[in-house]
C-alpha cells in the first residue's frame, strides 16, 4: 500500500528583546547559571508579571510577516504543569485567544513554491534549563521568562525535506523581520514535530506521534526520515500505532518512547488572573506595520523580475539585505543591471569581507558603481582600469570620473596614437610578428601585451587587437 | 456537574499533594459536600452571559523593554533546599 | 492614658509635638505584646532589634524636622499579616511549608509604608495562605479574640484584627479575598477596609486568588484606616492589575455631614440565619444613620445567594495555580523523593495544612478537563451577574449597608469540622470581592452576654473609598462603640 505522510510543526523561537517577557532581567545567552534572575522569573512568593511591550510588538509583526490575522482581542492564560524548570509550576502562554491566527508561509521547494498554513503564533514564556548529572539534575533559570513565540503550523507538510525547507524559510523570515536571531547554537529555536501516516487518499488522519524538543533542523529531517518508515513498517506488519510522545536520540539516530513516568496530562488552562487582556489599538498596530519588511522569497522574485539578474545573484541580495539595498540604489537608472550586480557582488562584497567593514562604512555612494559601469560600457576606461578605479574608490571615495581624470586612466581609442604604439611593438619584436604572419595567431597576444604596457594600460584593448591584425596583414 | 465522578486520588495527584488514607476519605467526602453546594449555580440560566475574569476593566497593561539589574546567584539560591554549582538541585529528571 | 492606648492619629500628633518618641511608642507595643499576647497569640515573630532600629531612625528624622505632612506614618509602629514580603524577613503565610524562607525583596506596600515613615514590625497570624475565616488554620497555632480568648478573631486576617483590638500595634495591614479584613474587624471590634480591586498593589503579597485579593488596613478608628490607606494606595507599575487612578487625601476628606446620603439596604441580606442580637445592633445602626440625615432605601442583589458558590470555584481555581510554586525546588521545606514527582507530592503533602489541601484539590478539580466549563466558566458568568447587581444597586444609592457577619465571634473549634458552614460565614462580605468594589466594617455595638463586638458593613462604588470612609466616619463619631476596648 502507498502511504502519505502528514506533518505539523510547533516551532518555538526566542524573541529579540532586551529584557525578559514578564520581568526586567536581561534576555541574554551565556551568563553564569542563575545570575540573570530576579524574584519574578524565579517564581518567588508574591511576585507579579508585567508584559514586555516589545515582545508583543514583535509578535504582531511576526503575525503580519506570516500573513496572519492580528485579532483585536487576545489574552494570556496559565498552563498548569509541575516541572522543575517551570518556576511557578505553570507557564504563562496564550490558549484560546492568541495574539495572531491563521496565516501561511510560502517557500521554494523542489523547483516550485509550497505553502504551509500557520494555525497561530502565540506568545509565551520560556522555561529554565535542566542540567543532568549522574544522580541529580540542576536547574538554571536564566532562560526562564525569555519571550518565546510558538508558531504552530497546520499539518500541511508531506516530507522530511519539506519540513526542513519550511523551517529554513521560517527562520529566514524571522531573522529578516528582526524578530529573532534564531541562533540554533544558542537554543533560540526549538521544535516539536507531529507525524502521522495514512493510506494515500485517506481523509482521516492516522495516529499522531509527537517528537518533542528538537533543536536542529537537520535533526528534524533525520527524525522524520526515521519515524515515517517506522510507522509504515509497524502498520504493514499488522501492528498498530499508539498516540505518544517520542524522543529523538541524535547519536543513535532513532526515536524512542519517552521513558519518564507519564503522569496524567491535564494542563488546566485558565485565564491568567494577574494579567489584563490585550486589545491592540489601530495606532499601535499601524506603528507595528511600519516595521514590516519584504520577505526573502518575494525579494528574490522581485530582483530577478525587475533587474533581470541571475537567481544566484538575487539570492546573494536576499542573504545580505544591506548589500541588496545598495544594489537597488546603484542600479536605479543604469542600463546594465547585470554589470552593476557583478561589481557589487564580486568586488564590493569581497572588499567588505576582506576589510571586515559594512556597507554603512563606505566612503562612496551607490551611484558611484552605476557611474563606473557607465564609463566602462562607454569605453572611457577598460575593465582593468575599472579595477583600479574601484580600489581607489573603496580606499578614498570620490567619483569614478574624477579618479579616471586624476590618474589619467582614460582609455586611448585614437587610431593615430594606437597605430604608432602597434607599429613600435611590431618593430621591436620581429620574431613574434613573423609568427603571427606565419599563421601562429596566438602570438598576437604577446604583441598586444607590449602595446598595453607601452600605453600604461590606457589603450583600448579591443582596438589594439584590431590594429595589430591589420598592420600584420598589410 | 457530576460530583459522583470526583476522584480524590486522581485530583490530588494532579495537584501533587500526597494524602494519607484518612485524609483521602475525609477530604473526599467534604469536597463532595462542597461540590453538592456549588451545584446551586446550575439553577441560573447563564447562556447569554459573558464570563468575567476581572471586575475592574483594564487592558494593554505593558512595560517598556528595559533591563534592570538582576539579583545575585547567592540571593537567588538563598532559600533553596539543595544547591550545587549555582544550580537548584533536584532528583534526576528522566526525559 | 498608656501609650499603647492611643489611636494612630493621636500618636502622630504627639510624635509631631515631640511629646513622645517613636522608640517609646515601639517599646510600648513590645511591652504590651509581652503582657497580653501570651493569650492572644497574634504575633508569630518579631524582630525587636530591627523594630527599635527603625524607630530610632524615625526619631532622627523627626528631630531633623521631617513632618507628618511629608511622611504621614513617621514613627508609627505597624504590624503586617504574615503574607507580605519584607526583604530578609520571613513570610510564612502561617504555613509549615515555607520553613525558614526569607523574602529576597520588599513588596510595594512595604515600600510605601517605609516611604511614609512607618516602623514595620512583627508578623501577625492568619489562616494558612489566607484560607479560612477564623485564624484556626495556622500552622503556628490559633489566635484568640481579645474580647474572649476562647473565641476566634475571625479570619483570615485574624492576627491583624486581634493585634489592633488588643492594642499591640497602632495599625495593621491585612488582605481580603472574600471578607478576610472586614470579617475579623467585625469580630474583634475594630475598623477594616477592603479597597477597590486595583487600588492597592498586590506586588509582594503572596497570592491566594489573584482576581479577588486586595490589601487593606485595619485600625482602631475610621480615621486611622484612612491615614493608612492613603499611605499604601496608588498605582504600581509592577502590578498589571493596579489601576492608574489618583489617590485622594482620605484623612482630610472625612469631615462633613452626610445629610441626603442614600444608603441601600439589600433585602436579601436580612433573611434567616442572622443572629438576633446582630440584627438588633444592625437595625439600630440603620436608625442612627437616619438620624444623621441619611436616606435608607431597600435595594435588591438577586444573585447574592450565589456568591459563596461562585467564590469557592473561582478562588480555589486561582489558588490551585498560585500555590503550585510551593514545590520544594527554589524554596520551601523539601521532603525528598526519588524523582521530582515524588518530591512534589511529599513536600506539599507534608507542608500544607488540611484547609489548603482541600482548596487546592477543589480548585484543581474545577479546572480539570471535562469540568472547566461546568464549574469555572459558569462561575465566571455568575460573577458577571453579581457584578451587575452591584452596579445597578450602586447607581441608585451612595453605598450599601449590611451587617458584616451574620453572627459574632464563635468558639474555637466550633466550625472546624464543617468547612461549608465556615465558608458561609463570609456570606455578606464575599460578593464585594466578586464585584471588585470597596467595603468597610466598623463597630456597631455589642452583644450582651458574652459581650462581643458586632460589625456594620458599608459597600461603596468602585474607587469610592473617600465617600465610604466619610459615611463610616460620620456614624462612628456619633456612636460610642469605637471607644470601647477589650479588657485584657
Ligand atoms: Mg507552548
Ligand atoms: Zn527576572
Amino acid at each position: 500500500m502507498e502511504y502519505e505522510t502528514v506533518i505539523g510543526l510547533e516551532t518555538h523561537c526566542q524573541l529579540k528583546t532586551q529584557s525578559k517577557m514578564f520581568c526586567a532581567c536581561a534576555n541574554e545567552f551565556g551568563a553564569d547559571p542563575n545570575t540573570n534572575v530576579c524574584p519574578v522569573c524565579l517564581g518567588m512568593p508574591g511576585v507579579l508579571p508585567v508584559p514586555n511591550e516589545r515582545a508583543l510588538q514583535l509578535t504582531a509583526l511576526t503575525g503580519y510577516l506570516l500573513n496572519c490575522e492580528v485579532p483585536k482581542f487576545a489574552k494570556f492564560d496559565r498552563k498548569n504543569y509541575f516541572y522543575p524548570d517551570v518556576c511557578k509550576d505553570y507557564q504563562i502562554t496564550q490558549f484560546d485567544f492568541p495574539s495572531t491566527t491563521t496565516g501561511h508561509v510560502d517557500f521554494e521547494f523542489e523547483g516550485g513554491i509550497e505553502r504551509v498554513r500557520i494555525t497561530r503564533a502565540h506568545l509565551e514564556e520560556d522555561v529554565g534549563k535542566n542540567n543532568h548529572f549522574d544522580q541529580h539534575s540542576g536547574v538554571d533559570f536564566n532562560r526562564a521568562g525569555v519571550p518565546l513565540l510558538e508558531i504552530v503550523s497546520e499539518p500541511d507538510i508531506r516530507s522530511a525535506d519539506m519540513a526542513y525547507e519550511y523551517l529554513n524559510a521560517l527562520k529566514d523570515i524571522l531573522i529578516y523581520g528582526g524578530v529573532s536571531d534564531c541562533d540554533m547554537e544558542k537554543g533560540m529555536v526549538r521544535c516539536d514535530v507531529n507525524i502521522s501516516v495514512r493510506p494515500k487518499g485517506a481523509t482521516e488522519l492516522g495516529t499522531k506521534v509527537e517528537i518533542k524538543n528538537m533543536n536542529t533542523f537537520s535533526g528534524v529531517r533525520r527524525a522524520i526520515n526515521y519515524e515515517v518508515p517506522r510507522q509504515i513498517e509497524t502498520l504493514e506488519s499488522g501492528g498498530s500505532l499508539v498516540q505518544e510522545t517520542r524522543r529523538w536520540d541524535d547519536d543513535a539516530g532513532i526515536t524512542e518512547t519517552m521513558r519518564s513516568k507519564e503522569h496524567a496530562h491535564d494542563y488546566r488552562y485558565f485565564p491568567e488572573p494577574d494579567l489584563m487582556p490585550l486589545r491592540p489599538s489601530e495606532e499601535w498596530l499601524a506603528e507595528v506595520r511600519t516595521h514590516i519588511v519584504e520577505l526573502p522569497l518575494a525579494r528574490k522574485q522581485r530582483f530577478v523580475a525587475d533587474y533581470g539578474i541571475p537567481e544566484q545573484d538575487a539570492e546573494v541580495f536576499v542573504g545580505n539585505v544591506l548589500l541588496g539595498d545598495f544594489f537597488e540604489k546603484a542600479v536605479d537608472g543604469s542600463k546594465n543591471a547585470k554589470a552593476v550586480a557583478n561589481w557589487v557582488i564580486n568586488n564590493l562584497q569581497a572588499q567588505l569581507t576582506e576589510t571586515e567593514t559594512s556597507v554603512d562604512d563606505l566612503k562612496f555612494g551607490p551611484e558611484a558603481i552605476r557611474e563606473l559601469v557607465e564609463i566602462i560600457d562607454g569605453g572611457t576606461i577598460s575593465s582593468k582600469g575599472g579595477q583600479e578605479v574601484f580600489s581607489e574608490l573603496f580606499k578614498n571615495g570620490g567619483s569614478p570620473r574624477a579618479i579616471v581624470d586624476a590618474k589619467g586612466l582614460t582609455q586611448v581609442s585614437d587610431t593615430g596614437e594606437l597605430e604608432k604604439w602597434c607599429q613600435d611593438a611590431i618593430e621591436a619584436n620581429p620574431g613574434p610578428a613573423d609568427d603571427v604572419r606565419n599563421g601562429k595567431e596566438n602570438a598576437i597576444n604577446f604583441l598586444k601585451g607590449q602595446v598595453m604596457k607601452a600605453s600604461r594600460g590606457k589603450a583600448n584593448p579591443q582596438l589594439v587587437g584590431e590594429t595589430l591584425a591589420k598592420l600584420l596583414k598589410d | 456537574m457530576s460530583d459522583s465522578e470526583f476522584d480524590i486520588k486522581y485530583v490530588a495527584n494532579l495537584a501533587r499533594i500526597a494524602l494519607n488514607p484518612e485524609e483521602e476519605e475525609r477530604l473526599g467526602s467534604q469536597l463532595g459536600d462542597i461540590l453538592g453546594y456549588v451545584k446551586k449555580l446550575e439553577e441560573l440560566d447563564v447562556s447569554d452571559v459573558e464570563p468575567m475574569a476581572h471586575a475592574v476593566p483594564l487592558d494593554n497593561v505593558l512595560r517598556a523593554d528595559e533591563v534592570q539589574p538582576s539579583i545575585s546567584n547567592d540571593e537567588a539560591l538563598a532559600n533553596a533546599p539543595k544547591v550545587a554549582n549555582g544550580l537548584f538541585v533536584v532528583p534526576k529528571i528522566v526525559e | 492614658m498608656m501609650l499603647h492606648e492611643l489611636t494612630l492619629n493621636e500618636l502622630t500628633a504627639r510624635l509631631a509635638a515631640g511629646e513622645v518618641s517613636s522608640r517609646e511608642a515601639m517599646q510600648a507595643c513590645l511591652d504590651r505584646i509581652d503582657a497580653v499576647d501570651g493569650s492572644i497569640n497574634a504575633f508569630m515573630s518579631i524582630d525587636r532589634d530591627d523594630a527599635l532600629g527603625q524607630a530610632d531612625a524615625a526619631d532622627e528624622r523627626l528631630t531633623k524636622g521631617t513632618t507628618h505632612a511629608e511622611q504621614p506614618l513617621l514613627g508609627v509602629p505597624i504590624s503586617l499579616k504574615d503574607i507580605f514580603c519584607v526583604k530578609d524577613q520571613p513570610a510564612n503565610c502561617s504555613s509549615k511549608i515555607l520553613g525558614n524562607f526569607r523574602s529576597p525583596y520588599d513588596g510595594t506596600v512595604v515600600q510605601k509604608l517605609r516611604e511614609a515613615g512607618a516602623v514595620i514590625f512583627g508578623r501577625v497570624n492568619m489562616d494558612e495562605f489566607a484560607m479560612g475565616s477564623s485564624t484556626e488554620n495556622s500552622a503556628f497555632g490559633p489566635t484568640g479574640n481579645p474580647w474572649d480568648a476562647e473565641r476566634v478573631p475571625g479570619g483570615s486576617s485574624g492576627g491583624c484584627a486581634a493585634a489592633v483590638s488588643a492594642q499591640e500595634c497602632f495599625g495593621s495591614i491585612g488582605t481580603d479575598t472574600g471578607g478576610s479584613i472586614r470579617q475579623p474587624a467585625a469580630l474583634c471590634g475594630c475598623v477594616g477596609i477592603k479597597p477597590t480591586y486595583g487600588r492597592v498593589s498586590r506586588y509582594g503579597v503572596v497570592a491566594f486568588a489573584s482576581s479577588l485579593d486586595q490589601v487593606g488596613p485595619m485600625g482602631k478608628t475610621v480615621r486611622d484606616t484612612a491615614t493608612l490607606l492613603g499611605a499604601i494606595a496608588g498605582h504600581d507599575p509592577r502590578d498589571s492589575t493596579s489601576v492608574p487612578a489618583d489617590v485622594p487625601d482620605y484623612a482630610a476628606g472625612l469631615e462633613g455631614d452626610i445629610k441626603g446620603v442614600k444608603l441601600g439596604l439589600p433585602k436579601e441580606y436580612l433573611g434567616e440565619g442572622i443572629d438576633p442580637e446582630v440584627r438588633a445592633a444592625f437595625e439600630a445602626a440603620v436608625k442612627q444613620y437616619q438620624s444623621l440625615g441619611a436616606e435608607i432605601e431597600e435595594v435588591s442583589l438577586p444573585h447574592a445567594e450565589y456568591g459563596v458558590a461562585t467564590y469557592y470555584i473561582l478562588a480555589t481555581a486561582e489558588a490551585s495555580a498560585n500555590l503550585a510554586r510551593f514545590d520544594g525546588i527554589r524554596y520551601c521545606d523539601r521532603v525528598e523523593g526519588d524523582d521530582p514527582f515524588a518530591l512534589y507530592c511529599n513536600t506539599r503533602g507534608a507542608g500544607f495544612g488540611e484547609e489548603v489541601k482541600r482548596r487546592i484539590i477543589l480548585g484543581t478539580y474545577v479546572l480539570s478537563s471535562g469540568y472547566y466549563d461546568a464549574y469555572y466558566i459558569r462561575a465566571q458568568k455568575v460573577r458577571t451577574l453579581i457584578k451587575r447587581d452591584f452596579d445597578r444597586a450602586l447607581e441608585k444609592v451612595d453605598a450599601l449597608i449590611t451587617p458584616t457577619v451574620p453572627y459574632t465571634a464563635f468558639k474555637a473549634g466550633e466550625k472546624t469540622g464543617d468547612p461549608l458552614q465556615m465558608y458561609l460565614s463570609d456570606i455578606y462580605t464575599i460578593s464585594c470581592n466578586l464585584a471588585g468594589t470597596c467595603g468597610i466594617s466598623v463597630p456597631c455595638g455589642f452583644t450582651n452576654d458574652p459581650k462581643l463586638p458586632v460589625g456594620l458593613q458599608l459597600l461603596g462604588k468602585p474607587f469610592g473609598e473617600q465617600e465610604l470612609l466619610k459615611i463610616a466616619h460620620a456614624y462612628e463619631q456619633s456612636t460610642p462603640w469605637h471607644n470601647e476596648r477589650a479588657a485584657l
